[in-house]
């Protein structure tokens, strides 16, 4: 049976992992392929990793991490953060990426997702939303969470899964750092309109939060960040629970 | 031991030197044919479309230089499909050296994506590609489009149907998932090959 998938994301900022609350206030959470080996040997499904650095060197950097990555690891990972054009993707496929993750380029220019479907698949292309619950909707932000678009959630998700996205991974600016669970209704609601795999993120604070995403979530893979980085959750047990909740996982 | 990976216009053929380095093993990534011919072990990865990359090995004779080889050899997802007759991917005609034709996922229920994408378990594996322990062990696969279980196939993987999760045909060796993506049962697997 296909298993729903645990995956560990890395904030890096001039090659070293950081990890925001709700977007600011970052901390230290150490040395991204060790951080990234560890997870893998302790039983997680996937790894991503964000660019966070904006400065042309940073790209530089983060290239010559994601070679080390591949050289190092023996599970998929997906890179993000700063790819606007196709030939970034070209670059970070090339350095040993499984998968890219498009978010702000995707909004300014959809034309994007097309082109990188046409070229790569559709399976290296997953489509990040940031999304802030307001007034009743769920609007889109660019660049990191800061500018607010007239995109909305599912509106845009499925625009991007006809344009060939091979993937939606989904973050709940609303939840994003409180580690009250995971945005659950607004998952289902994604599951339900989409024909591709949604990887939920933002809001993990338990493991019950995980097993609440994929059961009242719908999602086909579970995404978190600092409740892995500081030891609150460790991979291998959550997986061992999920097991005992019902829930197909890679043991 | 002279292991060689077949250089051609697909993507992620690094990621199987990676996996091979890690191994200990120092492949060479090649699409001379006097290499390939001289290795011991070809290995014929792939990610990719059907038609496009089956036109790019016509043009470069590669095709007829793989379906000739003596070696093990071990193709990876596209890899393994361009082994088999046809590929409905393209309506590409492949290389035939599997009888068998490669057909697109159909859903069946709203769950049922395409591309089938994560970890699933190999089961009724056979073939020397695969001991005991790899049975219902999760592998990782990426894939639209699978090949129906036949006399050839050596492990199967239910979704939506049971598919061929790889292939065997005397030196011809293949698999629907990606073994150099598989953590430690893909290492296992890759060893398995290498010692043929």
């Amino acid at each position: 049976m296909l298993a729903k998938r645990i995956v560990p994301c890395l904030d890096i900022k001039d090659g070293t992992t950081v990890k925001g609350v709700n977007f600011v206030d970052f901390r230290d959470a150490g040395d991204p392929v060790e951080l990234g080996a560890q997870y893998s040997k302790a039983g997680a499904d996937e790894l991503v990793y964000l660019d966070i650095t904006a400065s042309h060197e940073g790209r530089k950097t983060f290239t010559e991490l994601v070679k080390k990555v591949a050289s190092r690891i023996s599970i998929p990972f997906t890179v993000g953060g700063g790819i606007n054009e196709l030939k970034d993707v070209d670059r970070l496929l090339s350095a040993g990426a499984d998968k890219v993750s498009i978010n702000s380029a995707a909004l300014r220019n959809p034309d994007l997702i097309e082109q990188i479907a046409k070229n790569f698949g559709s399976q290296v292309c997953v489509v990040a939303i940031d999304a802030n619950y307001e007034d009743g909707k769920w609007l889109c932000y660019l660049n990191g969470g800061r500018i607010p678009t007239d995109k909305y959630l599912f509106e845009w998700a499925v625009e991007a899964e006809n344009l060939g996205a091979g993937e939606i991974l989904f973050t709940s600016m609303t939840h994003d750092g409180v580690k009250t669970g995971y945005a659950n209704d607004a998952l289902a609601s994604l599951a339900d309109k989409l024909h591709i795999p949604v990887i939920a993120s933002g809001g993990a604070g338990t493991k019950e939060h995980f097993r609440d995403a994929f059961l009242k979530g719908k999602a086909d893979a579970a995404l978190a960040a600092s409740v892995f980085h500081f030891g609150e959750i460790g991979i291998a047990d959550l997986k061992q629970y999920l097991s005992a909740e019902g829930i197909p996982v890679r043991l | 031991m002279d292991v060689a990976i077949v250089k051609y216009n697909a993507g992620n053929i690094y990621s199987v030197d990676y996996a091979l380095k890690r191994l200990g093993v120092q492949a060479i990534v090649t699409a001379d044919h006097e290499a390939l011919l001289a290795a011991d072990k070809v290995i014929f990865p792939g990610v990719g479309e059907a038609r496009t990359t089956m036109e790019h090995l016509k043009a470069s004779g590669l095709d007829a230089l793989i379906r000739d080889l003596k070696q093990p050899v071990l193709g990876i997802c596209l890899g393994m499909q361009l082994m088999c007759r046809f590929s409905e991917e393209g309506d590409a005609e492949c290389l035939h050296i599997f009888d068998v034709d490669v057909k697109r996922f159909m859903p069946e229920r709203h769950e049922d994506k395409v591309p089938h994408m994560g970890w699933n378990t190999l089961k009724n594996v056979k073939s020397s590609l695969f001991s005991n322990e790899q049975e219902n062990q999760f592998v990782y696969f990426v894939h639209s489009y699978y090949v129906p279980v036949n006399d050839n196939t050596a492990a199967t993987t239910d979704y939506i149907i049971p598919f061929s999760a790889a292939l065997q045909r005397d030196n011809f060796y293949a698999t629907q998932f990606h073994p150099e993506k598989s953590g430690a049962i893909g290492e296992q697997i890759l060893c398995n090959f290498l010692k043929l």
